[in-house]
């Protein structure tokens, strides 16, 4: 089933690649667009984008397979990135981690992001986010959360679940 | 301007050389050489070692693809001569350069070299990155030699008996990737094996045109790969199972069939297409199981296109012609046989007879029709046969020789032209004796009412036809691989094929049972050897003056400039 992409974000997405030398180099932030458009990045969409680019879609699949930002399936409305480099890790995020599994009934062994059966919430380990001074961080869909507790992060499930 | 600049340095290094020093010894190595695509750029490491006569192991490096020193595997120690202040070269105390060894190793395969550079190749520090290279290859590999058909011809196999630890240290858990995928429909992948250095992608983007392959996933689970649901299929895939330094790439048709080690090889060509690509067939106990390119950079450097490589099966078909037949055979031998058919040709009315050639045929056989043919005062063509080519190696001649029969008068011109003056000829009654060697004549022309009609058919074949059917006496032939030759491609070069199997049961090969027919109707003896043929044939057609079978050696030979320019037509319509 091809993918329609609406005018505005073909726009969009016209105007990253004209910002470089080659069509290729927009790929990244191509598919940054097309899954922040999307929620994921389906095979019609990296077939649509490699298209766009004058690339093959092995090209393509080749970046979202090896950036874990980018993501074939859908996540939740609210997407939990939890740090488990070393600042997070020692600062207790495998704690913050398992707690907000076990609140929501996820598998915390599991590989990959986990997404609750009502599809709100998305649990997932991530790589340093930066904030390495005031571990444990993790983020909110864009929101940063820095130095965060157990209680700290229980309260933000029920933020999120009032929302 | 001093002389004594000139003194001082011994071996001034002309601007086009540079002379480098690998494990000690100095040799003077071009400054520029040939990359993949044949552009000059600038001699690399691994380049010069190998001018001096060092190999330095590698995976992912390859002559004739672009280079992408990713595999580390060709790691060397190196040394440059030492700067002083104002950076002028220091020397030691004898006067020779001063060379400081950099602290750092390098990949041979994509560091250039510079003047003076010395390059270290055994060391004990080299010895030890080649061993943990190797260790890091190893840790996920799954060591299933005994099932793998690399096994044998296996780089990781080789370097690691030459340069990796005897046991391994690791204990943990290995990676598990696709095992069986079915990557296209020739080709099979083992991701387990796949070392990664991307060889295969590089054939298939950069020399197939095809961007087809691709590393997905990361780290430790990277995984070669082609995009779902397509299949990865063009013209030349095979070739990749060649470049693939283990058994990760294997080719569907010789999976499983036999152990590279009990293969006996031997030097032929492709006969599938005019170009002639250089080929080694594979055979065992008297069976072709593969065929693989062999080197030849002024024809198919070392590609084979899918087609030319897999078309061997026919030469094993249980249903080769391998018994002499026919209703005009006198006894079923041999010598009965072409008694009766030189007796009919030297009694034949002159312009009674014509011969259709194969361009299948080799040279020396096309030769002997010709003689055979100036005796019998016949007139000769061939079946032309063509088909899609391309811009690189597949060409539309489908014939391996045709140039070969039209530089022997074999061919009309166009080739194929005189076939429908033969049936014609039929018709009328004048041409009552037809001699057609390996072809099928019904569809071009000649169709069995016509041949019906003639008082003699000789036929020489591989395998059974419309043609074949209706022989008054059958021969039958040899494929290419059973017997010894060379043809002559569409750019004009002459090269050899040499004899991998035996021919089933009482076939014989043309140039064999051509000679001696032709001994037998002219009465003169004639040479029993490809070689003596050649030479002869050299001596007597202008096309071939100036070669010499052993100088065609492995790659083969166009014929010298001056042969070219005493050539009595023009014959380049085989193009
Ligand atoms: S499949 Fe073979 S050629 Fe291709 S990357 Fe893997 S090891 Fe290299
Ligand atoms: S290109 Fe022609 S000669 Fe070469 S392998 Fe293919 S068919 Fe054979
Ligand atoms: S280690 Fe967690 S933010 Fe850097
Ligand atoms: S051969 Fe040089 S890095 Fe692979």
């Amino acid at each position: 089933m091809p993918v329609t992409v609406p005018s505005a974000l073909e726009a969009q997405i016209e105007e990253l690649i004209a910002r470089y030398p080659q069509k290729r180099s927009a790929a990244v932030m191509v598919l940054h667009a097309l899954q922040d458009h999307f929620g994921c990045l389906a095979p019609e969409t990296m077939e649509w984008a490699a298209a766009k680019l004058e690339l093959q879609p092995i090209n393509i699949l080749e970046l979202v397979t090896f950036y874990p930002m980018f993501r074939q399936a859908p996540v939740g409305r609210f997407h939990l990135k939890v740090c488990r480099t070393l600042s997070c890790a020692l600062a207790g995020s495998h704690e913050l981690h398992r707690h907000l599994c076990e609140k929501l009934g996820l598998d915390r062994h599991a590989h990959g992001p986990q997404t609750t059966p009502d599809g709100k919430f998305t649990v997932e380990f991530v790589e340093c986010l930066a904030g390495c001074g005031t571990a444990p961080v993790l983020m909110c869909n864009d929101a940063c959360h820095e130095g965060v507790t157990l209680a700290q992060a229980e309260a933000l499930l029920a933020q999120c679940e009032g929302g | 301007m001093s002389a004594a600049a000139v003194v001082t340095s011994p071996a001034p290094p002309s601007s086009d050389t540079v002379n480098v020093t690998v494990d000690g010894r100095t040799v003077a190595v071009p400054r520029l050489l040939p990359d993949w695509r044949g552009k000059l750029v600038p001699t690399t490491m691994i380049q010069a070692c190998e001018q001096a006569g060092v190999e330095v192991p590698h995976y992912c490096y390859h002559a004739k693809l672009p280079v992408a020193g990713n595999c580390r595997m060709c790691l060397v120690e190196y040394g440059l001569p030492a700067l002083g202040p104002e950076g002028q070269p220091l020397r030691k105390p004898d006067g020779s350069l001063a060379v400081k060894k950099s602290p750092r190793p390098a990949i041979a395969c994509a560091t250039p070299i510079s003047p003076g550079m010395e390059i270290y190749t055994a060391t004990p520090e080299v010895q030890q990155m080649r061993a943990s290279v190797l260790e890091f290859l190893l840790i996920n590999h799954p060591l299933d030699c005994p099932i793998c058909d690399q096994a044998g011809e296996c780089k990781l196999q080789e370097y690691s008996v030459e340069y990796g630890h005897a046991a391994s240290r690791f204990v943990e858990t290995k990676v598990h990737k696709p095992k069986q995928v079915d990557l296209g429909p020739r080709i099979m992948l083992d991701d387990e094996r796949c070392i990664l250095c991307t060889r295969c992608i590089r054939f298939t983007r950069d020399l197939a045109g095809d961007d087809a392959l691709g590393i997905v996933n990361r780290g430790s689970y990277n995984t070669l790969a082609a995009y779902p649901g397509r299949a990865f299929d063009n013209p030349y895939t095979l070739n990749t199972v060649d470049l693939c330094p283990v058994g990760a790439l294997t080719a569907k048709d010789f999976r499983f069939q036999m152990r590279v080690w009990f293969l006996k090889e031997t030097k032929s060509l492709c006969t599938s297409c005019g170009t002639g690509c250089n080929v080694l067939i594979g055979s065992r106990e008297n069976r072709i199981l593969r065929y693989t390119p062999r080197a030849n950079d002024a024809v198919n450097v070392c590609w084979l296109c899918d087609h030319g490589r897999l078309n061997y099966r026919w030469i094993g078909r249980p249903d080769r012609l391998r018994q002499l037949a026919g209703s005009r055979l006198p006894a079923p031998t041999w010598d009965a046989a072409l008694t009766e058919v030189a007796q009919r040709l030297r009694h034949a009315v002159p312009g009674s007879v014509a011969v259709v050639a194969s361009a299948r045929l080799a040279n020396e056989e096309l030769y002997l029709i010709r003689r055979l043919a100036q005796h019998t005062g016949a007139a000769t063509d061939i079946v032309p046969r063509s088909g899609p080519g391309d811009a690189w190696l597949i060409h539309a001649d489908k014939n391996p020789n045709s140039l070969g029969a039209q530089r022997l008068g074999i061919s009309a011109d166009p080739a194929g032209s005189r076939l429908s003056q033969f049936a014609a000829a039929i018709g009328q009654g004048t041409l009552r004796t037809l001699l057609v060697f390996g072809e099928d004549v019904t569809p071009r022309g000649l169709g069995p009412e016509l041949l019906d009609r003639l008082e003699c058919l000789v036929v020489s074949d591989i395998l059974p036809n419309r043609t074949t059917e209706r022989a008054h006496v059958l021969l039958p032939g040899c494929a290419h691989a059973e017997k010894c030759g060379s043809f002559t491609n569409v750019h004009g070069r002459v090269q050899r094929f040499f004899k991998a199997v035996e021919p089933p049961g009482g076939a014989r090969p043309e140039v064999e049972f051509l000679r001696e027919l032709l001994q037998r109707v002219s009465g003169e003896p004639q040479p029993d050897t490809a070689e003596g043929l050649f030479h002869r044939m050299a001596a007597e057609v202008p096309a071939f003056a100036g070669l010499t079978w052993a100088g065609l050696g492995d790659t083969g030979a166009a014929r010298p400039p001056e042969a070219e320019r005493v050539r009595p037509r023009a014959d380049a319509t085989a193009g």
